[in-house]
């Protein structure tokens, strides 16, 4: 057992995995040499050399394109997009080819992709190293979306994701990277993609969260409980897909719905986990869903402080719930 | 880098002995009817749309040369990443009538379980990877596929199709500079037809030749007649034999001409000539490879009325066999998005079933 932090976690699960499958096959840009502008890829190139660990040109849609192609071989590509906010270029290869492989070709072909991108705001990055776009992405019938919040679940999720016979878009809180560590077992274990975690038990107020937005959301719950609100914290962890029924008991049991992230508001997931609380358990429900996100502009700069979602916005939606 | 445009056979089926390439005379005469069922099955897909009996049609009229050449020039372990008209290149890798004529049905035995537009199939026991209407994103997927063979000391090929317009999307660029960074086994096979819908070729590229662009991403280009079967196998093989070599991607331009419309959607008297397309008709490909092998004493009217005939029957069959089966089960809409179907999926396809049982 050792203490890592989330980028190790990603960094040892990567080595790891590769150890086992000799078909996994890590691109992308400053990947090799280098070990990644993150240092998520650190040490690999040393040991797996050029053929697995591959520097490509600064081509998003050809990093993702050609990892198409490798897993139509029966690799396993795992490219690396260096910022989430970059992979736009490849949005037409993720929506209109890694995902609709399997099902246009009636099974025939399949394109088992694990793309990793650091993700999220927190860092001073800007607009363009910031943005959380998951709900693109979750909008994408034949690609899952995992988000992991712990170095734990780094591990586990990210060796799912390897072996998951379907293309996964593995999203990595940036912010977290380093700030979070935990201990994570060297022994090989998954955690299955499509299962929430309850990361806080509570009866009085639930809170969905995920990715960087899980920690605030525990900080808040921390201060809530001192003033006697029972909060109970689930952890997303996949948004496809997302976890229903954790979803749904959780609700059950609180009545009282509070969903934070990073995202912009509108059209941002917690739409989605709203609308499906609203259709299946309107009368659990003892106050209207309360969502804390990310404002609908522009991911900014000076002001980032302002927009990214903190423990204190998400207490004040607490007690609004709570006191509704 | 020849950017000439090699001709084997002329328009008057004269040829250059010097250039013909080895193919023992069975073979031409395979290759020859191979063409003839690829035309006489791409007149029926057209008038099949026509009659209402399937949804749409894209075809490959004027480019069969091209195709059957091109993919002569390939082994069974190769692969082959169509754009989407590339039925001569199906037929040619064996891809069945009945799995053709099931797809353009969209019936029950459709490989694809009738979810794609007719013509946009694929059949993974021949390589042949199913297609999808986005332009040139099938560029880099070849790429891939190459560079995963290298890597894992394979010595097989792989060969992207597309078009003229092609040359103008992003992932053309990207593929071509993957694969000359990588010097990935790869042909790049642009069928220049001269027309992406309505728009011509002089407004994709001011480029004098699309063959040079090749020289920008440090290999080969090439150009060749299209029209000429002998020539595109010629050009191709040559290609093919390099990559597998260890000698790099290339690109070959092959000058050819949509004869057709863009798809059953499309009528070419909007925007181009009669006199254009009379021109063209001139430098037939299929016309062309029957004076050759008339000129060489290897094919008959007899040959040429068997032909014709077999190549009929057969498509009669395959229509008559793939119209009468049913559609795709309801469940076919759900699965395959997935290997395993989420719970989102298994409560809509539930949902969709109940909806149904109840009379609606």
């Amino acid at each position: 057992m050792a203490m890592l932090n989330l980028v190790q976690a990603v960094n040892h699960t990567l080595r790891d995995e590769m150890r086992r499958n000799d078909r996994l096959v890590v691109l992308g840009e400053d990947v090799g040499v280098d070990g990644g502008v993150f240092r998520a890829t650190e040490g690999l190139f040393q040991e797996f050399g050029p053929n697995r660990v591959i520097d490509t040109p600064l081509a998003e849609s050809g990093i993702i394109g050609v990892s198409i192609g490798m897993a139509l071989y029966g690799l396993k590509p795992v490219p690396e997009i260096q910022f989430m906010d970059f992979i736009y270029p490849a949005f037409d290869q993720i929506q209109s080819e890694l995902s609709k492989f399997r099902y246009r070709s009636g099974g025939q072909f399949t394109t088992p992709v694990t793309i990793r991108t650091p993700y999220g705001g927190g860092i001073k990055g800007s607009h363009y190293h910031s943005q959380s776009t998951e709900a693109f992405f979750a909008h994408t019938p034949g690609l899952k979306v995992v988000i992991p919040a712990t170095p734990y679940d780094a591990k586990g999720l990210l060796t799912s994701a390897l072996r998951d016979p379907d293309p996964v878009l593995f999203l990595e809180p940036k912010k977290i990277y380093r700030t979070v560590r935990g201990e994570v077992p060297d022994e090989d274990y998954t955690i299955p993609i499509g299962k929430a975690n309850v990361a806080r038990d509570g009866d009085d107020v639930t809170v969905f969260a995920y990715g960087a937005m899980l920690h605030v959301a525990m900080e808040a719950a921390e201060i809530a409980t001192a003033k006697g609100i029972k909060v109970e914290v689930v952890d997303i962890r996949t948004i496809t897909p997302f976890d229903i029924d954790t979803i749904m008991s959780s609700v059950k049991k609180t009545g009282k719905v509070v969903i934070v992230h990073e995202a912009c508001k509108t059209c941002g997931f917690g739409a989605e986990i709203a609308a499906q609380i609203a259709e299946r358990g309107l009368l659990h429900l003892e106050a209207p869903i309360v969502r804390v996100a990310g404002f609908d502009v522009p991911f900014p700069y000076v002001l980032e402080d302002n927009y990214m979602p903190n423990a204190n916005r998400v207490l004040n939606a607490i007690e609004k719930v709570h006191n509704f | 880098m020849s950017l000439e445009l090699l001709q084997v056979i002329k328009p008057t089926g004269d040829y250059v002995e010097k250039l013909e390439p080895e193919i023992p005379k069975d073979e031409l005469k395979r290759l020859y009817r191979l063409m003839v069922l690829t035309r006489n099955l791409d007149i029926r897909g057209l008038q099949l749309q026509r009659q209402g009996r399937i949804g749409f049609y894209i075809g490959c009229l004027g480019q069969e040369a091209a195709q059957i050449g091109s993919g002569y020039a390939l082994k069974p372990e190769d692969w082959v990443f169509p754009a989407y008209r590339e039925l001569g290149t199906a037929l040619q890798r064996g891809v069945t009538l009945k799995q053709l004529m099931n797809q353009y049905f969209a019936n029950a035995e459709d490989l694809e379980k009738g979810r794609q537009l007719m013509n946009l199939f694929g059949v993974k026991a021949v390589n042949f990877v199913t297609g999808s209407a986005p332009i040139a994103t099938q560029i880099p997927h070849a790429v891939g596929v190459a560079l995963a063979a290298k890597i894992r000391g394979d010595p097989i090929v792989t060969l992207a199709y597309f078009g003229d317009g092609g040359t103008s999307e992003n992932d053309f660029h990207t593929g071509m500079n993957f694969a000359g960074v990588y010097k990935t086994p790869t042909i790049f096979f642009c069928q220049n037809n001269h027309w992406a819908i309505s728009v011509p070729v002089e407004k994709q590229t001011a480029s004098e030749t699309i063959a040079i662009k090749a020289k920008a991403y440090g290999f080969e280009g090439v150009r060749v007649d299209g029209n000429d079967i002998l020539a595109v196998y010629r050009t191709t093989k040559e290609a093919v034999d390099k990559a597998r070599k260890g000698g790099g991607p290339t690109l070959i331009e092959a000058v050819t001409y949509r004869m057709g419309p863009h798809s059953s959607s499309d009528d070419p008297k909007k925007y181009r000539t009669e006199q254009e397309l009379e021109e063209w008709q001139k430098r037939d490909p299929i016309i062309r490879f029957r004076k050759y092998l008339e000129k060489k004493r290897i094919w008959s009217e007899t040959d040429e009325k068997k032909a014709q005939e077999d190549a009929n029957k057969q498509i009669d069959e395959a229509v008559a066999y793939a119209e009468k089966l049913p559609k795709p089960a309801l469940e076919t809409l759900f699965t395959d998005v997935y290997a395993d179907m989420p719970w989102n999926l298994e409560e809509q396809l539930r949902e969709l079933r109940e909806e149904r049982a109840g009379g609606k």
